[in-house]
């Protein structure tokens, strides 16, 4: 009995130390099992003409356990060519000097100008930490900062999930926060002021640098439908304060005869010091077979007067196996002008605010792309996608269309 | 302004009535799990289109929040 007793202690000793050692070899493997996801992309982008965009992207998220991940992502980019600088084309050729006004060029009569000392580096570094709070809800926070020649940006932000009913509702609300600073090379020209037509000749400045402050709030539903469909719904609202100028862009100003006025033929662009921008957006993702459409449409609107509409479609389907896929990608874009655009100005008449930047212009874009995947695992594949983009002008301002490339290639793999 | 009140009051009341009736159980999720119908399935792509449309357009936001952090031309 007492030998029997004896063995079954030892038995069940030994059956325990098993399922302890068992368990936390399980434990151990489990936490090496975990890999890094990581994500790279680099992107072509160039512009017919005008700048030349290389962007590599390589991005990390590693999945802590208990539903924490932590992620970092890095960019480079690589910026050259040439950017118009506001002025209008006239019958004969223009001379303007480069932002630092050490030298000049020249736009042949008929063309419209470009600045093509335009020649960038950034970098930019974000990471974020996604956190639960409790069973329904999570928080993600983030941090980010970009620096190139004239430019850095510093900023956080932090998002909050709660899910409801079952998890097929997802309420979320997010706050960011950045700080931007602005270089401009030659420094920062005062608004409306002359640009020197000749190179060594100085131009009245404001100040070294600048800086701006950018708000931003959003709040966000999710909505699971059925099975195959999913429905999201935001409203974001942002506050800009500070330097909201490009230092780097000019008006033409034109007298009675409707030619460049003979002194100061350009001025330094002026804007305003504050934006409020609001936007809506719908988004919808729909499974059919195994095919996937996905759809969104954003409403969009600012006290500077610019408002527009963006709709943007990816439709993913699936070839043959499974593991090929094409997504075409169809995206258009239309904006109402800001009420302080001007192709150019009139002498004796000139406002408080004004810019020429074609950018703040009536304009459209539409894009349509061509996206090839491959799937080659769990979070392994490879992906291409090339698309074709044009910018017109769809009001008064008679601006030259800017189109561009876009070629990417994606790689997506487990560490 | 008043044209976004009203669309987001009309949507959220839309999402409202009609939320407690829709949804899937647990089971039924095999389909929303997949990669491919997460709302951003390609961070990369959606982050890289946010950058180039931010520099193109005078637009910004409706998606998410951030994006720009560059003086772009």
């Amino acid at each position: 009995m007492q030998l029997n007793k004896s063995k079954s202690i030892r038995q069940l000793l030994t059956a325990a130390t098993s399922t302890l050692l068992a368990g936390t070899a399980q434990h151990v493997m489990a936490e090496e099992k975990i890999p890094w996801q990581v994500d790279s992309a680099f992107l072509y982008y160039a512009e017919k003409d005008r700048v030349t965009v290389l962007e590599p992207v390589a991005a990390v998220r590693k999945d802590l356990g208990d539903d924490e991940f932590i992620g970092v992502r890095l960019v480079f980019d690589s910026m050259s060519g040439a950017s118009p600088n506001g002025a209008i084309p006239t019958d004969t050729a223009q001379t303007f000097t480069t932002p630092s006004g050490n030298s000049t060029f020249t736009t042949p009569a008929g063309e419209t100008p470009l600045d093509d000392s335009y020649q960038d580096v950034r970098a930019a570094l974000s990471g974020e930490w996604e956190t639960p709070l409790d069973e329904h809800l999570k928080t993600v926070i983030g941090a980010n900062y970009s620096t190139e020649r004239d430019y850095s940006s510093v900023g956080l932000s932090a998002n909050l999930a709660w899910d409801l009913n079952k998890r097929n509702t997802t309420l979320t609300t997010g706050i960011s926060m950045s700080h931007d600073q602005v270089s401009a090379v030659g420094y920062i020209p005062v608004g409306l002021t002359a640009v020197p037509t000749q190179s060594g000749v100085q131009k009245s400045l404001q100040s070294m640098e600048e800086s701006k402050d950018i708000k931003e709030l959003l709040f966000g539903i999710t909505q699971v439908i059925d099975p195959k469909t999913l429905l999201q719904f935001n409203i974001t609202l942002a506050d800009e304060q500070g330097y909201l100028t490009d230092p780097y862009k000019i008006l033409s100003v034109l007298d009675n005869n409707g030619q460049l006025r003979a002194n100061d033929p350009y001025i330094y662009e002026k804007r305003p010091d504050s934006r409020r921008r609001q936007a809506v957006y719908l988004k919808a993702n729909h499974q059919f077979n195994t095919d996937v459409v996905q759809a969104s449409y954003r409403y969009y609107q600012d006290d500077w007067g610019i408002s527009s509409h963006t709709l943007n479609l990816h439709y993913r389907y699936e070839l043959v196996g499974g593991r090929h896929y094409l997504q075409p990608h169809v995206r258009y874009y239309i904006q109402d002008k800001a009420d302080f655009y001007h192709y150019s100005l009139q002498d004796n008449n000139i406002p408080t605010y004004a810019s020429a930047d074609y950018r703040l212009g009536d304009m459209s874009t539409t894009t349509l792309g061509l996206k090839y995947g491959l799937v080659l695992g769990e979070f392994h594949e490879f992906g291409a996608r090339l698309e074709s983009m044009k910018q017109q002008a769809e009001g008064d301002a008679p601006f030259p269309d800017n189109t561009a490339i876009i070629f990417q290639l994606n790689y997506s793999f487990l560490y | 302004m008043k044209h976004m009140v009203l669309l987001t009051l009309l949507l959220l009341s839309i999402l409202q009535t009609a939320c407690s009736s829709m949804g899937v159980e647990p089971w039924q999720r095999g389909h929303l799990a997949k990669q491919k119908m997460q709302l951003d399935p390609y961070p990369i792509d959606a982050f890289l289109d946010e950058h180039i449309y931010f520099s193109k357009e005078s637009s910004k936001g409706g998606s998410g929040l951030g994006g720009g952090g560059c003086g772009c031309n």
